[in-house]
This record gives structure tokens, sequence and C-alpha cells, in this order.
């Protein structure tokens, strides 16, 4: 016992300055992680008030958690009606879908090795693209009724990566052999809808392109359990991968000779992520740049371990999607611009400042 | 004597062409086994064999006699590490983390205070401490080559294999990096095997030699037996002068040998 006590204090005693350093460079790794997620709460607040009913940021909060406590913070009916019911799932939704974006767009980047992969590069998009014009204007679907067209896209959409994913594990899991089919897949798909935009009618056109620009406004609480249901299967599935993650983006010839099965991981991570983010996009269409912009910010401000890396991207993602759905909805108000132009509208010139102000070392170390 | 590794006619090749045939050698423990050989002659497909990196077609590799093609992967990574030369990273970890890699055989998902522990011993060990917090990116070629050594290290394996450890390095830091092997083979007990060009360096550093060409061994032996005038015009077409400096042969290229008498000498 004393034993064990004197070499605790020797050890402590003898941790040197670069030490200290690292213990300090993973404290603010942790604060920055704290910060972002009491961002996304003050956000939601915020976001939450703006429109034609005045509502105070206390009077949203005092809702939210007056459904969880009934005999508190009361507020009146009507207000937490528009709370409830009209303005909170939206905020919500943007927040999901963020943190899916973010989440698979880093875990992508990581096993394709390729800073510009992002969730769309196995042509998930695309495939979705094909389903919906399926549905739209041959009215064809895999499930009828009113889910004919969120089904064909999530329906397509793991089609395509599945395809994408199977003939690698002919060809060997190389991160070429998947960037290079994903890319085909995509001119494949698009030129398919496209033919189907040729013989398409004026509603049914402007029902694809309203599809294809990504919306957060076709939320309800029952579609909510399934995003949740994979939420909860695929986040932890990748977050457990990630010292494998951390090992794949040195090389596969590293990965190996640290034990990590590279050409498993690939696939696996391809796989789960591809499961997730096929769920949000068959419910929001096609929201750019989030998934490709989110995990490459966390990167500059927090480093490259995947522990860290994950939640940042998928929290950074949240943040600036739905800051954007935020502007989107108000800026022009009562029009609501779509939310996929506004984040690559708002995020590009973020992210071009992140790149001009990015320094050889991290941001904070 | 105890041997440390063996390999027995160990193959390799892509489809109808061979590259390794017939493999054979034993490295006893604690030593340092240099491979020398022209371009393509087999030097790194023979170290990504011995760590399944590639899968050799038959032979076997024992480790303390256990036989290496039949373990896994988590296993064979506890056995041997491999030192792979170093490159341009796309997302640079930091010198800290990318040295942590290293457990990942011996990992959970949290990394331990005594996983930390090691990592900042090997960082000291090899003085590459105060860098721990840069990107991989930011260091030189030299301190690249450590840091990856550093990870080999505490993988805590017995046996080492280094590819070409000292290319693009200048010869401050090819005799550097060359002495921390060298005091890891004698100091912490580690058998390395490493391909090395420059056979100068492997003369003055390895035990043992062993010679490669097309796949196959051509001579091993201590560096003298196998640094001959013969065996560098055979096997690398190139007349030279072998001479000896401070008890090592050193070796003084001439000129190439003319393809024709080059061939002569080959049959």
């Amino acid at each position: 016992m004393a034993k064990a006590v004197r070499r605790t204090v020797t050890r402590a005693g003898k941790r040197s300055a670069a030490q200290e350093e690292y213990k300090k460079f993973i404290g603010r790794k942790i604060f920055f992680m704290i910060l972002l997620s009491f961002l996304i709460i003050l956000l939601l607040g915020v976001i939450v008030t703006l429109g034609p009913l005045d509502i105070t940021i206390l009077e949203v909060y005092s809702a939210i958690i007056h459904k969880f406590f009934s005999d508190y913070f009361l507020v009146d009916e009507l207000t937490s009606l528009v709370i409830w019911n009209i303005r909170l799932p939206r905020v919500l939704w943007g927040i999901m879908t963020g943190i899916g974006l973010g989440i698979s767009g880093c875990v992508m980047q990581a096993v394709l090795k390729n800073p510009l992969a992002s969730p769309f590069t196995l042509g998930i998009s695309s495939g979705a693209g094909f389903g919906v014009s399926l549905a739209i204007v041959l009215n064809l679907g895999v499930i009828g009724g009113a889910y004919i067209v969120i089904g064909n896209a999530f329906v397509f959409a793991l089609l395509c990566s599945f395809f994408i994913i199977g003939l690698s594990a002919i060809k060997g899991a190389t991160s070429e052999t998947l960037i290079l089919a994903g890319i085909a897949i995509n001119y494949f798909f698009i030129a398919m809808s496209q033919l189907f935009k040729y013989f398409a009618t004026d509603q049914q056109l402007r029902e694809m392109a309203f599809w294809g620009m990504g919306d957060l406004g076709r939320f309800s609480w029952h579609q909510f359990s399934y995003v949740a249901v994979a939420f909860i299967i695929c986040i932890p599935l990748l977050m457990l991968k990630a010292w494998d993650l951390n090992v794949m983006t040195v090389g596969d010839e590293t990965a190996k000779s640290l034990g990590v099965n590279a050409e498993h991981t690939r696939m696996f991570i391809m796989t789960v992520s591809s499961l997730l983010i096929a769920t949000i996009v068959c419910f929001t269409g096609t929201i750019g740049f989030i998934g490709l912009v989110a995990p490459h910010m966390a990167r500059m401000i927090i480093g490259a371990d995947h522990r860290f890396l994950i939640p940042a991207s998928g929290v950074l993602g949240a943040v600036v999607l739905v800051g954007a759905d935020g502007v989107a909805m108000n800026i022009i108000s009562p029009v609501i611009i779509p939310v996929g132009v506004v984040t690559s509208l708002v995020g590009v010139p973020f992210f071009i400042y992140l790149i001009l102000r990015r320094k050889r070392r991290e941001f904070w170390s | 004597m105890m041997i440390k590794l063996q390999v027995r006619d160990l193959a390799f090749g892509y489809a109808s062409t061979p590259i390794l045939e017939n493999v054979c050698f034993e490295v006893t423990p604690s030593k340092l086994l240099g491979i020398v050989g022209p371009n393509g002659s087999g030097k790194s497909t023979l170290l990504k064999c011995m760590d399944r990196i590639l899968t050799p077609q038959c032979g076997s590799i024992l480790v303390d006699r256990k036989e290496v093609t039949k373990m896994n992967r988590m296993e064979v990574a506890r056995n041997l590490a491999y030192v792979p030369q170093s490159s341009i990273r796309v997302f640079p970890n930091t010198i800290f983390d990318t040295v942590l890699m290293g457990r990942r055989p011996h990992l959970g998902w949290l990394s331990s205070e005594d996983d930390e522990e090691k990592v900042w011993a090997v960082l000291k060990l090899l003085g590459i401490e105060e860098f721990a917090l840069r990107s991989f990116n930011e260091l030189s070629g030299g301190q690249q080559q450590k840091v990856l050594i550093a990870r080999a290290l505490v993988q805590e394996t017995e046996v080492m294999l280094l590819d070409e450890p000292t290319s693009n390095l200048d010869i401050w830091h090819q005799l550097d990096v060359m002495n921390v092997v060298r005091s890891l083979v004698k100091k912490k007990r580690v058998t390395a095997l490493m391909a090395v060009h420059d056979l100068n360096l492997a003369s003055k550093f390895s035990d043992r030699i062993i010679m490669m060409k097309r796949g196959r061994i051509v001579g091993a032996g201590d560096p003298s037996s196998v640094l001959t005038t013969e065996n560098i015009a055979s096997v690398y077409g190139v007349e030279a002068a072998v001479r000896t400096q401070s008890e090592t042969p050193y070796v003084v290229p001439l000129r190439q040998i003319k393809m024709e008498k080059r061939r002569t000498h080959l049959t």
C-alpha cells in the first residue's frame, strides 16, 4: 500500500513539462465538447423564439421542462402548442440530421483516407434521388401509400452503397476502389434520374427539385422514432471503432501491423454509416456540405483522435445545420429557403476562413 | 543457442510472378539482422510477409516456436512490430497519439494511465518527448522515423521489422536512427530485422547480414563474409572495392559491370 502511494507520488513528481501540456490539451478537448453542447441548447432556445408568434427564450425552456414535470414552469396553451408541434420538432430534426451527417462524414473520411469524402461519396444521394424519381414519376414504390417517396429514397440509397461495398468485397476494399466505384455509380443514378426528369410533368419536376434541395420541414414525431432507432444502433457501433479509425487514417499497412483488419473495418464502417445516412436522407433529402465540412472543422479544432473527433463532428454538424436553418427560415420571412442552400452559402465562407487561418499545428495546441 | 525467429520455405508472389522463393533463415535473440539486395529483390516483401501485411503462399514463420501464419492479426501485432517508411499523412495525428496507436494490440477503448506512461517513457528514451503535441507532418524525416520506431516499441514485441529506416535521411540522422535501433537490440533485448539499401550502414550496425536477389537469399553470415567483391558483383552488377575499417568491411563502388559481363556472372 505504502509502496503504491509512493510510486504515484514519484510518478506525478516526475511529470515533465510535455506531460503537463498534454494533460491541458486533453482538458481543452473536453472543455470544447461541453461548450459545444451548451451552444446547441442555447441555439435551440434562440431559434425556437423566432417566428410570427412572439415567444421569449424563457418560455421555450419552460415549455420543454413543463412537458416532463407537469407541475412546474407553466406556459400558456398556445405557446406550448406552437413550440411543441411546430418549432421544436424542426430544430430537433436539425440537430439529429446535423449529428448524423457530421458523424458519418467523419468516419467516411477516415476509412477512405480522403479529405474530400462525405456521406454522399458512395452515391447515396443520387441513389435516393433515383428512388424518389421512380416514386414521383412512375408511382412505383417498394412500399405504397404515404411513405412511397421516403421508402424508395431509403431503399435505393442503401442499394446504392451496398452495391459498392459488395463490389469492393470482391475486388479488395481499398479506399481507391470504393471512391471510384462511388463516383461511377453516382453518375449512373444521376443519369437515370435525368431520364425520368425528361419525361416528367411540371408538377413532378417541381416535387423532384424540391426533394433534391433538402429540407427540415417534413418532420413529424412519428418519424422521430425511426431515426432514433438508427441513431441508437449506429452511433455506438461507430464510436466503438474509434481506435481502429485512428489507425486506419495512417494507412492499411500500418493498420494491419497494429492488429486491425483494414478491409473488414472499412466495410463495416461504410455499412453502418450508410444505414445511418440513408435513414436521414430519406426524410430530409440531400443536405450537402455539412457532412464534408463539420469533420474538418472539428479536426482543425480538437485534432485527429476519433474518440473526440466523432462526437465533435456530430455536434458541430448540428450547430451549423441548426444555425443555417434558423437563417433559412427567417432571413426573408415568411418565405423559407431550403436549408441545403443556406448551409452552403453560410458554411463556405466560414470554412474558407478556417482554411486560411489554419496553422500547421492544431488550433489550440 | 536459442532461436528467436525462424523462417522456413517462405514463398510469395502475385499471380504467376514469384516475388519470394524458398526463403529460409534463423535469427538468435537480441541480434540485428540486416537484409540487403538490389531494388526489387524482395527485401520489403519479406518483411511484410513476416508481419502478415501480405499473406505468404507457403512456408512458416516461427517466433519463439509459435507459428505466426496461424495467429490472428492481434496476436501477430503482439509478437512482431513493423516500422514502415515514413510518409506524409492526410490527417496528421500528434506525435503522442501516433505513438499511442502502438498500444492498440493491448488496448481497450480507453487508454489507461499505464498505456500513456509507456508512451511517455518511450518518447523520453528516444529523445522526442518535446515534440509530443506536434503534428506528425511537421517533423523532419529523421524525427518521423524515430516516432515510427517509438510506436513499434510501445507495442512491446520482442521482434521488430524495419523497412529501410534510413532512406531519405542525411548521414547524421542515418547514424542517429541506426544507433537507436542498435541500442534497442542491446539494451531492450529486441531482435531486429532491417531492410537497408546502404551496404556500409548494414555492415557497420548488423550482427548478421542476408543478401537477397530476385526473391532468394544468395548469401548469409556476418558482414565480412557477405559483403565481398564477388557477391557485390554478382548481385548488384557493380564492381566494388571492399576495404576494412574498424574491423567492419566497407564498400566503395567503382563502376557498373557491363550487361554482357553481368549476365555471365549470373549464369
